[in-house]
């Protein structure tokens, strides 16, 4: 890594650069839907000078913010609007404190371990209007908001028993929360595809990368996490060994968020991770490029809609999926033009939050109306739990397409 | 490392104009951009050429006229002519663009001072001040970006033949802590905030007025807003530009944006341009800064549409040296170390106003070995003053369409000398 590199993470830096030209304000899906967050540049690089060091900011409109990141995205002289809010999002709950709820919703991992093995049980009652109002009631969780569903088993359990062929070209697969307790069958797909094109899959023993924690404002434990996840996976990456990712919003918090956000720009093992971590869809796209792809698809005869994630476009890497999906033959991939479904991690999961993000997908789902395609297509797992809670359309991750296509799953 | 044909760097209205002409034609384009453009932040009209320094009445005769350092020399009258064209062809569904080079426009700036341009859409071309005689300047009470009593006094100063007065709305609108442009283009997208309107209105119009609105007629349909409020108030209404955000900016960045979408090219944000691979005179590839990264794009064609020092496209180092940031051409224009750099007043001709890229006839740079397959379009380039002259959107869409013309002729060419 380079000084010049480097010396991105001297964010606030970056303040100095905001001309006020307002770019982020006509694009941030937030405070387009709603006054209570006054946007961007508003909450961020104008506020920015009124905030105190070590001192929380008065203006608590901040909590609106979703941290989707398109602010950062849009923004033509490079300030990392985004990031800087969520430092001082940080700020404003170590003042105010943290709640319960977000203490929860913000470890994965916890309410994985804890509802997996209970799993019938566990999604009867995530399921039952009573018990959600009475969530909503004690712990603000929104009734409707989309809770995803215990799988009942995890995807590491099925790794450990899992033996992939031996292989020169190797990768390490970073599958994140989701993936193990939710949606054992994705990773499972991932490894078969990746098989598929001659590379050896392995596993790492691992847990949350600190992501969900970060947004909430939680930055000691989140640093906590995302260290011991890249003493896991720097190994690997030490070795020269590229680490690939399904969930798109966590290789993006590998790749660039721990670093700038969290400010562990000391920390080695988490630099080894970051420069060889790749959400898949961009590596499988870098396959191609080398003409180390397999491209005899079978036709699927089907049209989906394809709704790139903000954390997604937070990688700088254009649409790798859309690319990828324009090699299955029969495939009509309609590609959404919104934004921003609303969720945004859990950001939507909360009472007071769950209408706002509601609102910011609107758009989305009404492209996902019009086009009645068979299923969505997209990148992360939270946006597809939206996605399927608003519109009731089957959303699926790209890997399953092209796990599909490559003939490794019966057709649906 | 993936390969295009063309790797578009930028995202204003240069580098979206090269990028979608070139999609259209079947190019694989990928455009690079640090951010979004100045689109958002321009009026939404193509000013051409404004002022010589006289105020010009017919660009396409004035243009033919500029010396040969000018960037329009090395462009021509004709091609700008069918840059105009070209452009009025992408906006459809009634927020159509009316006028050409034949004869400016002369359309009412936010503080009523009239102001020459080629080119407007049709909700703003209803206040030529050529022929409009009595206006009335609409404001929205909170709107900090429009004072319609500013309008009309500067209209009524400037233009004997114009007779202004204002009047203001106070209108419920969502309480924001910013209310601007955009906010109140989002209200009027909304039927009943557009009956109140007029209901408000009607009462307080003259007969023969005309009726003057911030740009901010809907972001959604424009064009039927602007219908709707004419048929309403029964008289011409017409957009005068806000500061920014800029609503008609917006609409021009979006139906660019969607006609590049649309015709397969690509817009990757947040992705810098630092160097550049080259071998046989050529840029093989270009050096790009994604977040912590650095990646490899590889292309046949490169077109350079930074901007100029505003938008980082040119940068000048405290010691006076300049230079293009994306592959570090050479700065033409800038003053020797020592030499007077400003004029003291403000609008006077500062001599380091037209440095820039200088391009020959082709648009490649000048004065740099190894960049015969580079591009240089829009407000990088060297000898013009776009805010003096007031051509900056011309010179940004016509030099971006032609370098697009260019890549077409040259590589087809380079297909046929293959086969």
């Amino acid at each position: 890594m380079s000084d010049d590199v480097l010396g991105t993470l001297l964010m606030r830096d970056s303040l100095d650069h905001c001309v006020k030209c307002t770019i982020c304000e006509t694009f941030c899906p937030v405070a387009n839907v709603t006054p209570l967050f006054p946007g961007p540049k508003y909450a961020g690089p104008q506020s920015e000078r009124f905030r105190v060091a070590d001192e929380a900011s008065p203006d608590s409109s901040l909590d609106y913010c979703s941290g989707c990141g398109i602010c950062t995205q849009v923004c033509p002289q490079g300030v990392h609007i985004a990031e800087i809010n969520t430092q001082a999002r940080a700020k404003l709950r170590e003042k105010t404190g943290h709640k319960l709820r977000d203490r929860m919703i913000a470890r994965p991992t916890l309410t994985g371990k804890l509802g997996t093995p209970a799993a019938p049980v566990a999604n009867w009652t995530l399921s039952n209007p009573a018990f959600r109002l009475l969530v909503e009631k004690t712990m603000d969780i929104h009734r409707s908001a989309p809770l995803p569903t215990f799988a009942g088993r995890t995807f590491q359990r099925w790794a450990r028993k899992h033996t992939s062929p031996a292989s020169e070209r190797r990768v390490a697969f970073f599958h994140g929360c989701g993936t193990n307790y939710y949606e054992p069958r994705l990773g499972e797909m991932t490894v078969e595809l990746l098989e598929h094109n001659g590379i050896k899959v392995e596993v790492p023993k691992q847990d949350c990368c600190g992501l969900p924690l970060q947004s909430n404002g939680m930055f000691k434990d989140a640093r906590g996490y995302a260290h011991r996840l890249a003493e896991r996976l720097a190994p690997f990456a030490r070795e020269g060994v590229d680490i690939v990712g399904t969930s798109t919003s966590c290789t993006l918090m590998l790749k660039r968020e721990a670093l700038e956000i969290l400010e562990m720009g000391d920390d080695e093992a988490l630099l080894a991770v970051s420069s060889r971590v790749y959400d898949i869809c961009e590596y499988l796209l870098m396959l191609h490029a080398r003409g180390e792809l397999k491209t005899d698809f079978a036709a699927v005869e089907e049209t989906v809609t394809y709704h790139a994630p903000c954390q997604q476009q937070g990688h700088g890497i254009g649409k790798p999926a859309l690319d990828l999906m324009a090699l299955i033959p029969g495939l009509n991939v309609v590609e959404s033009t919104a934004s921003c479904c609303g969720i945004a991690g859990t950001y939507g999961l909360k009472r007071e939050k769950y209408d706002i993000a509601m609102k910011v997908g609107a758009g989305l789902f009404a492209e996902i109306a019009e086009a009645t395609p068979d299923r969505v297509v997209c990148d992360s797992e939270t946006c597809r739990w939206q996605i399927e809670h608003a519109t009731g359309v089957r959303s699926v991750h790209p890997v399953e397409m092209l796990h599909r296509a490559s003939g490794l799953s019966s057709p649906w | 490392m993936n390969q295009h044909d063309v790797l578009v760097v930028g995202t204003g209205l240069a580098g979206l104009s090269a990028a979608v002409r070139l999609a259209q034609s079947g190019a694989r384009v990928r455009v690079l951009a640090k951010g979004v453009g100045a689109t958002h932040l321009s009026g939404g009209t193509i000013d051409v050429l404004g002022y010589t320094p006289e105020r010009v009445e017919r660009p396409g005769e004035a243009l033919a006229a500029l010396p040969s350092g000018h960037p329009y020399a090395r462009v021509g009258a004709a091609r700008v002519a069918a840059a105009l064209d070209w452009f009025k062809t992408q906006f459809s569904g009634g927020y159509t663009y009316t006028g050409s080079l034949e004869e400016n426009l002369l359309l009412p700036t936010a503080i009523g001072v009239p102001k020459p341009t080629a080119l407007a859409p049709v909700t703003m071309a209803g206040g030529d001040l050529r022929s409009v005689t009595e206006v009335m300047a609409v404001g929205f009470r909170g709107l900090k970006d429009f004072h319609p009593a500013l309008l009309a006094d500067g209209l009524s100063r400037t233009l004997p033949s114009v007779t202004a007065r204002a009047t203001e709305l106070h209108l419920p609108v969502e309480r924001r802590v910013e209310f601007n442009a955009l906010g109140l283009a989002r209200a009027f997208d909304q039927r009943d905030f557009r009956r109140t309107v007029i209901t408000e209105l009607t009462s307080r119009l003259r007969p023969g007025e005309v009726v003057a609105f911030p740009a901010a007629l809907g972001i959604a349909s424009p064009h039927d807003v602007w219908s709707e409020l004419e048929h309403g108030l029964g008289r011409p209404v017409f957009e005068v530009p806000t500061l920014p955000p800029s609503v008609p900016g917006m609409r021009v960045f979006a139906v660019l944006r969607d006609a590049l979408r649309r015709a397969g090219g690509s817009l990757l944000l947040n992705n810098v341009v630092v160097g550049a691979e080259r071998s046989n005179g050529r840029v093989s590839s270009l050096r790009v800064r994604v977040g912590l990264r650095e990646e490899r794009h590889g292309a046949d064609w490169i077109v350079i549409a930074t901007g100029g020092f505003a938008s980082g496209g040119l940068a000048l180092d405290s010691d006076w040296t300049a230079r293009e940031t994306a592959l570090g051409l050479p700065v033409a224009g800038v003053p020797e170390p020592g030499a007077r750099r400003f004029e003291p007043q403000y609008f006077a001709a500062h001599p380091i106003a037209r440095a820039g890229v200088a391009v020959d006839d082709r648009l490649r740079p000048v004065g740099a070995d190894g960049f015969e397959n580079v591009l240089v379009v829009g407000a990088t380039l060297a000898g013009a003053e776009p805010w003096k002259e007031k051509s900056g959107d011309g010179l940004s869409l016509s030099t971006g369409h032609m370098a697009a013309e260019l890549v077409l002729a040259e590589s087809g060419a380079t297909k046929e000398a293959i086969a």
